[in-house]
């Protein structure tokens, strides 16, 4: 319909998946027009690997990101782009940018983006809103979007366009957040992308003690234990066992969840395991969408029945 | 006198939202629009929760002189700044006026009744139902102050605050930030604190939650509401009955 801008994420050299994702939907949507990647710092090295971009814009600065510096260099490059739809990843780093490039431009904010069509002579917005529970539709010409991370292929991205690379200067701020250092996470007991099966608890568990309960069953099944982020939060296990945006990304045989109710932020984490179980009493829980299996009703009578046919 | 010195005087405020509790049953209404908000109950922002945590925690650490915690008026809304006082604001605050409608409206009236009058605002990072954009980054790119989201950790200092922002998988970024400044919390750095029935009574019956009324949004732009909608199951799980056919799963994955 239009121009598209999308802006890149980077970490330690790599591009992230969701900037591949955000350039394939972007080349699908910019028909008659052109779809370009905004890229960072030294990243410009690698901006063959945007297939899909017809124009990758170079901006410079450093590779570390920083909300001030790099949402004051994507404002000057969209004002005078003036591209109709700018996507930005609904992630940690997006979160920094976007709010701020939709209020600065006067352009609408579209946040939890799983799905983007044209639609006449708007673009239409699916958000995901209420943890999953309900999908908003809406429309509008010009856009700011924030793209949920698993929405769309990776592989898109990669080819399709024949990338003009250019360098654009933009100014990158007065300063007033300053990187200082990146911190690695705490070694982990367990790791748990290489596990074959898992056993995730969330908040549905009720609390520390009862952690052990799905300790035993993981125990039982030879599966290590992961988690939802509440219960990281709540101190009842360590980060190493999180699963989702802010966690790790699984990949077991079997994804065994227990009251987790499938918010799309965990979900991120797990969804492309290819047998998901799912145990919650709330029978609407999201989480059943993406399992394969799944059981409604009490987890803790659940697990018990299931150790005693376990032993 | 001598110990002043080392106490930071740094005047948070503290943005508070009610939203619905998902633990409900969510309907849509007749607009087919919007959700159905007759029967459902409401309760504080998870991340809000947070947010108020780790100002309190900086208070208590000598990092913080003082705690106001906002709220728009709304469903339950003097509940939670009452309980907001009892977990250690100082004072709490109702805007009244016109009707908002999502976050960026929101945004706008906290932005005129907030304007440079502190050092340091904190909010969740994010609700779950801020479909036009987060609080913290659109409240500072109006007030055009700096703003760092997904926090975990805040340390006060005279004129900045020292944060650690996260990415994912446990990795983080620290980062100075120069005040006045906006900061959307993730989590807090303990679990929030809850405040006991009968303290949250007593504040109720002993401090006031005073009233603002904010003069009015301007038409910000935003996108049209078509629909809103329960998502459409794609394929959906096979619902297991009993847990014997759990069981019968589990051996046919070769897990049990
Ligand atoms: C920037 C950002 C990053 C995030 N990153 C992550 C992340 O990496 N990972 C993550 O998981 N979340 C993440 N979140 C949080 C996410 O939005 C959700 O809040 C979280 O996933 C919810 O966890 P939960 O399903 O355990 O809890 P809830 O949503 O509270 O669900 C609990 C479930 O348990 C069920 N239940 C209750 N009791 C029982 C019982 N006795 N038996 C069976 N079922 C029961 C309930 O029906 C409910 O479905 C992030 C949020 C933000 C803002």
């Amino acid at each position: 319909m239009g121009n598209v801008l999308v802006i890149t994420e980077h970490m330690k050299g790599e591009f992230q998946d969701i900037s591949f994702e955000m350039l394939g939907q972007a080349r699908k949507l910019s028909t008659g027009g052109s779809c370009s990647a905004l890229v960072y710092g030294s990243m410009k090295d690698r901006s063959s690997e945007l297939g899909a971009a017809d124009r990758v814009l170079c901006v410079g600065g450093s590779d570390d990101f920083n909300p001030e510096t790099y949402a004051s260099a994507a404002l000057q490059i969209i004002q005078s782009e003036f591209p109709d739809l700018v996507l930005v990843g609904s992630t940690s780093m997006g979160i920094d940018l976007a709010p701020v490039l939709g209020v600065s431009l006067d352009l609408p904010i579209i946040s939890y983006c799983s799905c983007i069509e044209i639609s006449g002579d708007n673009f239409e917005f699916t958000s995901q809103l209420y943890s999953g529970k309900m999908d908003v539709k809406s429309t509008a010409p010009k856009a700011v979007a924030m793209v949920l991370a698993g929405s769309f292929s990776a592989e898109d991205g990669k080819s399709g366009g024949s990338a003009s690379v250019e360098n654009v200067t933009a100014d990158f701020g007065v300063g007033r957040v300053q990187f200082k250092e990146l911190i690695e996470p705490e070694a982990a007991e367990v790791d748990i992308t290489q596990s074959d099966i898992l056993v995730a608890v969330g908040r549905g568990i009720g609390g520390k003690d009862d952690i052990e309960v799905a300790q035993e069953l993981a125990k039982n099944l030879n599966a290590d234990l992961a988690c939802s982020r509440p219960v990281v939060d709540a101190g009842w296990l360590p980060k190493s066992c999180q699963v989702g945006k802010s966690g790790l990304k699984v990949n077991p045989k079997v994804y065994i969840a227990l009251g987790i109710s499938g918010a799309p932020e965990h979900l991120e984490g797990m969804k492309d395991v290819s047998t998901i179980i799912a145990i919650n009493t709330d029978k609407n829980a999201p989480i059943f969408d993406v399992a394969h299996y799944g059981m409604t009703g009490d987890l803790f009578d659940i697990c018990e029945e299931l150790e005693d046919s376990l032993s | 006198m001598q110990m002043e010195l080392d106490k930071v005087h740094m005047k948070v405020a503290v943005l508070l939202k009610q939203v619905p509790d998902l633990a409900e049953e969510l309907e849509v209404d007749e607009s087919g629009k919007a959700l159905d908000t007759e029967y459902i109950k409401f309760r504080l922002n998870e991340y809000d929760e947070h947010a108020l945590e780790e100002a309190v925690c900086l208070k208590e650490a000598g990092q913080a002189t003082e705690i106001v915690a906002f709220a728009l008026d709304g469903e339950e809304v003097d509940k939670a700044l009452f309980s907001a006082m009892a977990k250690g604001a100082d004072k709490a605050v109702k805007l009244t006026g016109p009707e908002v409608e999502g976050s960026r409206q929101a945004a706008a009236l906290f932005a005129e009744t907030l304007g440079m009058d502190y050092d340091l605002i904190m909010t969740g990072v994010q609700s779950v139902d801020d479909r036009d954009g987060m609080m913290g980054p659109m409240l500072s790119s109006m007030l055009k102050v700096p703003c760092v989201s997904v926090v975990t950790r805040v340390e006060g200092k005279e004129s900045s605050v020292t944060v650690h922002k996260e990415y994912f998988g446990g990795l983080m970024a620290a980062f100075d930030v120069q005040l006045p400044a906006v900061l959307g919390i993730q989590a807090a750095r303990q679990t929030p604190r809850y405040a006991p029935v009968s303290k949250v009574r007593q504040i109720q019956q002993s401090a006031i939650i005073e009233e603002k009324s904010a003069s009015g949004v301007s038409g910000s732009a935003t996108s049209k509401v078509t629909t809103m909608a329960p998502p459409t199951k794609t394929g959906g799980a096979k619902i297991l009955g009993s847990v014997d056919e759990l069981m019968e799963l589990l051996k046919k994955k070769g897990v049990a």
